[in-house]
């Protein structure tokens, strides 16, 4: 009983390993370009926000605007609707490539609100002291904000990488290739429970190992 | 500082009002047209209730706020005129320490001293010699490499210290530099801050609520409420002569000397005479002055509460003194005292 359960995941050992490698590119690619994306997001919301360093009414309502709207789409309509971007990007709506664009874009969104909350967390008593020792706008911004918002931002980064994840995984609907992918077109399409639960065991373990690595990341930068 | 000459300020507010807008048009004056000027090399208090305006009126100095009227000088340079490059210049030569240290969390207290010195420009091997040079002054050369959240509160506000003496400024302003911290600790920062005025020769404006700070370390202090000054004056004579009921109530609040309404009512019930207290300042015999003028005027008197100390190194204090005899007798006291300048008045 056993042995036949996993059956078919042992007969697709190389489909499995593939798939493995496809999730971490995925994940790794868009953790990489969200993180670049919505660190730029962030750090200009936190900036443009009304009363502070960089106070900008229009940016900020912009990105602002963008940020609330996008967010709270779900993810596999997100996936669908960004297809003509995709198509201009990246040539293609099908694909690991195509799918990662997306992921990215919709995580950049989610990363620039997770890091404007960081920032947004700093103690405005630190931004005082560096502006009476008359350090520059951009110096307060980013060595002193950015720097002293360090920690609650890799936390969230952290927290963003589950998402990523999730979305990679959603991505297999359409063919995007990964662990998503190959549960779908192996396990559950062809009602083989062993392939399914082997692509559950493989995400939880990238997940916890990724929780694991930011959490130590985040404790090395707070030095606690 | 003694030898500076009177009238070099250093800072120089000429009607200065800050007005804050809150919400939907109500205003609020926070500071309402102050002229107060703060003297090269001395240490100015500026002391008041919260609320009073007194922390608007520090960061009216380094222009972390602009006013709403007036101009404030900072070494003869307008503040409020500059462009942002010119201002941050003249920042650098204004060290500020605040209530909660103000640290950066992410750097370590070398780091911290060094900061303001990146920020100027200053090339890596000046920064650490001048920054092991500073937290030598503060005692906290061991702590270097310690982050600041394994420092206790005194140490913190060290640091701070350190941090904001960094460029050399010849002006440091203190904003509640020891309200957050203990008894013993507010103690050890006031002497350092004493010491940064009378070993480094700066300048130094100290805001507070607590009189004992202005006690221990002012040359000067000025009193504010809803956001004037209402006294300004020496320590001592502030303290030995306050003007006003603010005043008064802070000297009050750090000396023991004058006997609180429920003493007096005690003091009441065992003595019927009538209540005086004479105002101990460092005039020369005093205590003759006093017993020959109850002498003469052939009035009894028992000393029944009071204290004399030192303020500022000066002999202060007050002595409350029960007169028996006749109302002719008491009158002829009082008037022979006044006449000698000596301060006395009735208890109510």
């Amino acid at each position: 009983m056993t042995v036949e359960f996993f059956d078919g995941f042992l007969s697709s050992t190389d489909v499995f390993v593939r798939a493995i490698g496809q999730t971490l590119l995925i994940v790794s690619v868009a953790m990489v370009v969200s993180g670049a994306v919505g660190l730029v997001l962030g750090v200009a919301l936190y900036a443009t926000r009304p009363g502070n360093l960089f106070a900008n009414r229009l940016v900020f309502g912009v990105i602002g605007l963008l940020v609330n709207v996008i967010r709270p789409i779900p993810f596999v309509i997100f996936l669908l609707a960004v297809g003509p971007l995709q198509r201009l990007v990246v040539g293609t709506t099908l694909g690991t490539e195509a799918v990662t664009f997306a992921i990215a874009i919709a995580a950049g969104f989610a990363v620039a609100r997770i890091v404007e909350q960081s920032l947004v967390g700093v103690d405005p008593g630190v931004v005082e002291a560096a502006r009476a020792m008359g350090a520059s706008r951009a110096a307060i911004l980013f060595g002193v904000v950015v720097r002293e918002g360090l920690g609650p931002l890799v936390l969230g980064y952290t927290f963003i990488f589950v998402g990523i994840v999730d979305m990679s995984a959603q991505a297999g609907l359409v063919g995007g290739g990964g662990l998503g992918d190959y549960a779908i077109q192996y396990g559950s399409q062809r009602y083989d429970w062993g392939v399914v639960y082997a692509a559950l065991v493989a995400i939880v373990a990238i997940v916890v190992l990724g929780q694991f690595l930011g959490n130590r990341l985040a404790r090395a930068v707070m030095r606690r | 500082m003694a030898q500076s000459a009177a009238g070099d300020a250093l800072v120089e507010l000429e009607g200065v009002t800050k007005r804050f807008q809150r919400g939907s048009g109500t205003a609020v004056t926070a500071v309402d047209d102050v002229t107060l000027s703060v003297r090269r090399g001395e240490v100015l208090a500026v002391i008041g209730y919260s609320g009073a305006g007194k922390s608007t009126l520090v960061r009216l100095v380094n222009a972390l706020e602009q006013p709403t009227s007036g101009t404030v000088r900072v070494a003869g340079q307008d503040i409020t005129r500059l462009g942002e490059k010119e201002l941050r210049a003249a920042r650098a030569g204004i060290g500020m320490i605040f209530q909660q240290f103000n640290l950066l969390s992410s750097r370590t207290v070398a780091g911290n001293v060094a900061y303001p010195l990146k920020v100027a420009g200053v090339g890596r091997a000046e920064r650490d010699r001048r920054t092991a040079e500073l937290l030598d002054f503060v005692g906290l050369l061991d702590r270097a490499h310690a982050h600041p959240e394994q420092l206790s509160g005194g140490q913190k506000q060290r640091v701070g210290i350190a941090r904001a003496l960094a460029t050399s400024p010849p002006l440091l302003l203190a904003d509640e530099a020891t309200s957050a911290l203990d008894p013993e600790t507010t103690e050890e920062v006031l002497t350092l801050l004493r010491r940064v005025n009378t070993e480094l020769g700066v300048t130094v404006m100290l805001i507070t609520h607590e009189m004992e700070a202005v006690r221990r370390v002012a040359d000067r202090v000025a009193v504010m409420e809803g956001g004037r000054v209402v006294e300004l004056g020496d320590v001592y004579d502030v303290f030995t002569a306050p003007q006003t009921a603010a005043a008064r109530r802070f000297v009050r609040s750090a000396t023991h000397d004058r006997p609180s309404p429920e003493a007096l009512a005690r003091l009441r019930e065992h003595h019927p005479g009538r209540l005086v207290t004479v105002r101990v300042t460092d005039r020369p015999r005093l205590q003759q002055a006093v017993d020959a003028a109850f002498r003469d005027a052939g009035t009894g008197a028992e000393l029944v509460y009071g204290g004399v100390g030192e303020i500022r190194e000066r002999r202060a204090g007050s002595l409350t003194y029960e007169l028996t005899g006749d109302d002719a007798a008491v009158a002829r006291a009082l008037g022979a005292l006044r006449d000698q300048g000596v301060s006395v008045e009735e208890e109510e």
